[in-house]
């Protein structure tokens, strides 16, 4: 025994003093290491592809650059090379992590804005809770409370915005025709994938500039992180030899300017008034009960006023607000009905079942408190699977835009169908129901992950056909998982998931005619 | 040097050590001057409680209505074997259940995380009037199922893999004595179910990065013939690590310190040989992202002594070197 033992435990101390240091603990992001943007294409003629809000591509202008034999831009080029006469590897870690891609990194950006944000507030002393102000964000609760409707649209407005904004650039790309600094001056030494596109606007500069300008709407007390990312990103490229700084200015002013169209729409789209009031909150309760059903109830305590409840009437982007009530699904089992007693039970039995695998599912998919909500999941999955297709950024945008705006509209639908049936979580019909991951605060029917999940893999499986099966045994465990979770009924996960497809064909029909092909 | 041939008397030190969770997970360590004599084994069961109701959120104490009193239920096979009498290895594997009093989450449960721990004497020897042993301890734990992690305070445990380097003095004098003792533990990363995750910052992947943790350790009190009383404060400092943010989940990486007081207690039975009691507990005074919580376990230990010449008689006698 004593001659097994004693090499086992030199073995163990050997071990414990060695392994800490031989094992390292840094990890790595899927996209930290991306691949600089090589597109297959580069999309010259998309000034001509169909814009969101933009009346056409030329509706904001842009100057004629200086020539490339002037001395203004001779001093610009020596701007560049002035950099790249000694570059610090901060500098070049800068400059390869914006390569990967304008429109990536802006929404990877915004997804850690949500994730930092996606917090409900801590109730007041009198049981009451706190909302959170635009007018003075870093007070608490701080502005905003970044939940998955606040997130849907603040991802549609940032990647429509970038989308139109770039379809402009393009425009002026083609128009003026201005070169790259490498292809002007070869003895520029280029830090990313050459190209031959236009350089004048900038196309990084544009979704830069879009972005920065639609956050100060949506992240306002984060002006001091956006604004140095926005910094980092300009100097990237300058660094890279991808632009002189006059391709960086015009391109950055024609990204606030478009998305100054879209910030006036956002103050306009209803979002403002989607928190309700105490009036707003009574009503939907009575209305309910006035039909002879069970209404909902907060199951949180203090009871918490439900999220967002007029967020249903918010202005879409893809079709007009009586389309929105015709995509509403028909209603729920009533609440006093056998059927509903039936669903009841099912999930009641699933949560006994709290398998490993179980978990896996609904922790995978719960993109709940402190994450980029499912809307920010769906662009993860997308944005991984944009990088492997090599697409310029303008194509890049117009994806994310399609996207983006069919998770915003599926929200609102789904929100608007929360709210006009009213339905109680199964763990209210049933308290002995304990949930695999926290219970949403706002009604049952429809599953708001289905519906998101419906719709974002429609509107994929369009844009990346091979994927199309992926996309929907995604969707579908997404939407399972809320049920094996214990916080929805069948019927909400199946009509949900259902509405969001409705939802996402109107991304696709719009796809298929924005001129921009697939 | 005292040493003490008693039942178990070296054994079986629990729950002085919190695996950093939330619902403490336990897991035992050696943390007693005291060794288990050659061939002889050391075991039994052990069972513990503890609850909380009060937390810190970072460094504001709060309580939570929607999740009212969290409990953790542990049972244990603990046991010690002395290779000599100057190395003993000890071994612990619980199984946990947690749940929330309080809201609607699911309590967990499951087998934790086995631990092995090896400790040597290094040094023996009267100093003065009393007697003075320096000890070197190293361990390692694994965790034996794949219990979920990421669901704070409900988690059973972290499901880090950890290996811990611990130095320790004791001294005692008659019949009292006092213990110190400094351990570094190493913690692997580990992997979630989520495919991102926020710390003070966005990680596109499901791989966390654990911070080690320093603990420290003194105990004292009574240690003579069948009974050891004593009282001992414990402090565990996680070495990085981030703070829950307001109303916010706990996370595995949260920066989770803790200092505690506790009491120990063994009585060995004269009848029948070889068995003995033991009962502790301990609250936590002072906290950072972690409960408040009160523990209590108690525990029931039998030597084996598989020395071929004298089974089981010495476990009963005290020798002075």
């Amino acid at each position: 025994m004593k001659k097994l033992l004693y090499p086992a435990i030199a073995l163990l101390v050997i071990a414990s003093a060695v392994v800490p240091f031989a094992c390292s603990k840094s990890i790595s992001g899927r996209t930290d290491d991306a691949p600089a943007l090589q597109p297959d294409k580069t999309d010259i003629d998309a000034g001509s592809w169909k814009p969101i809000l933009l009346t056409s591509a030329s509706e904001f202008a842009v100057a004629a650059p200086v020539a490339t034999t002037t001395p203004e831009y001779i001093a610009q080029m020596n701007e560049i090379k002035s950099w790249q006469a000694s570059l610090s590897d901060d500098e070049k870690n800068i400059v390869k992590y914006w390569s990967a891609g304008a429109i990536l990194r802006w929404n990877e950006i915004l997804r850690q804005l949500v994730a930092k944000h996606n917090l409900p507030p801590y109730q007041n002393d009198d049981g009451t809770y706190p909302f959170p102000s635009a007018n003075n964000p870093l007070a608490y609760p701080q502005f905003p409370f970044a939940n998955p409707p606040y997130a849907a649209r603040a991802y549609a407005y940032v990647s429509a915005a970038q989308y139109d904004a770039l379809v402009a650039a393009f425009y002026y790309k083609k128009l003026y025709n201005r070169p790259a600094p490498y292809k002007v001056d070869a003895t520029i030494n280029v830090l990313i994938p050459t190209s031959d596109l236009p350089s004048y606007p900038s196309e990084d500069a544009v979704v830069e500039g879009a972005a920065v300008e639609m956050l100060k709407l949506l992240f306002p007390g984060d002006q001091d992180y956006i604004q140095q990312k926005a910094e980092e990103h300009k100097r990237a490229r300058i660094i890279a030899g991808a632009n002189v700084r006059s391709d960086i200015e015009a391109g950055e002013a024609l990204g606030k300017a478009v998305a100054q169209k879209f910030v006036t729409r956002a103050r306009g789209d209803r979002a403002g008034a989607a928190a309700g009031t105490q009036t707003d909150w009574t009503k939907l309760e009575t209305d309910c009960i006035a039909k002879g059903e069970t209404p909902w109830y907060s199951l949180e305590t203090p009871k918490r006023p439900p999220m967002l409840p007029m967020f249903g009437k918010v202005k879409a982007f893809l079709f007009d607000s009586l389309t929105a009530i015709s995509l509403r699904p028909g209603p729920p089992p009533l609440t006093a009905s056998s059927k509903m007693k039936d669903e009841t039970e099912e999930i009641y039995n699933l949560t006994k079942d709290d398998s490993r695998e179980h978990y896996r599912i609904v922790h995978f998919w719960a993109d709940g408190v402190g994450t980029s909500t499912p809307p920010g999941h769906w662009d993860a999955i997308a944005a991984e699977d944009f990088i492997k297709k090599n697409y310029s950024e303008v194509r890049w945008a117009r994806n994310m835009a399609l996207l983006n705006m069919s998770l915003m509209d599926a929200a609102i639908v789904c929100w608007d169908t929360k709210y006009y049936y009213f339905n109680p979580r199964p763990s209210q019909m049933n308290p002995k129901i304990k949930t695999l991951t926290g219970v949403p605060n706002f009604p049952s029917y429809v599953s708001g992950h289905s519906t998101f999940s419906g719709a974002a893999a429609t509107i994929l499986s369009y844009i990346v056909p091979e994927r199309a099966s992926a996309y929907a045994a995604m969707a579908q465990e997404a939407s399972l998982s809320r049920m094996l979770a214990g916080i929805h009924y069948r019927a909400d996960c199946e009509t949900g998931l259902d509405c969001g497809k409705h939802v996402g064909d109107y991304a696709v029909q719009r796809a298929k005619t924005d001129g921009a092909g697939n | 040097m005292i040493q003490f041939w008693k039942a178990c008397r070296q054994s079986c030190l629990l729950i002085t050590f919190l695996i950093l969770v939330l619902a403490p997970a336990m897991a035992q360590t050696d943390i007693d001057g005291i060794m288990m004599k050659k061939n002889n084994l050391c075991i039994g069961p052990m069972f513990g409680y503890s609850s909380w109701k009060h937390y810190w959120e970072g460094t504001l104490k709060r309580e939570n209505l929607n999740l009212g009193t969290v409990s953790t239920h542990m049972y244990s096979v603990m046991g010690v074997f002395g290779i000599s009498d100057k190395l003993n290895v000890l071994f612990d594997v619980p199984y946990v259940t947690t749940k929330a009093s309080a809201g609607t989450l699911h309590g967990q449960k499951g087998i934790q995380d086995a631990s092995l721990w090896v400790k040597y004497m290094a040094f023996d020897k009267t100093i003065g009037k009393g007697d003075l042993s320096l000890y070197a301890l190293a361990g390692a734990s694994v965790p034996l199922s794949n219990y979920v992690a990421d669901f704070l305070p409900l988690s059973i445990g972290l499901h880090s893999k950890t290996f811990s380097l611990r130095a320790m003095g004791d001294y005692q004098l008659g019949k009292f004595f006092v213990t110190a003792s400094g351990t570094y533990i190493y913690r692997s990363n580990i992997k979630i179910d989520r495919d991102a995750y926020y710390t003070t910052e966005m990680h596109y992947t499901n791989e966390v990065s654990m911070p080690d943790v320093l603990t420290f350790n003194i105990r004292t009190g009574y240690r003579h013939n069948n009974v050891v009383a004593e009282a001992f404060l414990d402090n565990q400092t996680t070495l990085g690590g981030f703070d829950i943010t307001r109303n916010n989940m706990p996370f595995p990486s949260n920066k989770m310190n803790a200092t505690r007081l506790g009491t120990w207690l063994k009585y060995e039975l004269n009848v029948p040989r070889g068995l003995s009691l033991i009962a502790t507990g301990n609250y936590v005074i002072a906290g950072r992202n972690v409960g408040q919580s009160t523990s209590i376990s108690g525990g029931l230990f039998y030597i084996l002594d598989f020395n071929k010449k004298k089974p089981a008689s010495s476990s009963l006698q005290q020798q002075t070197k």
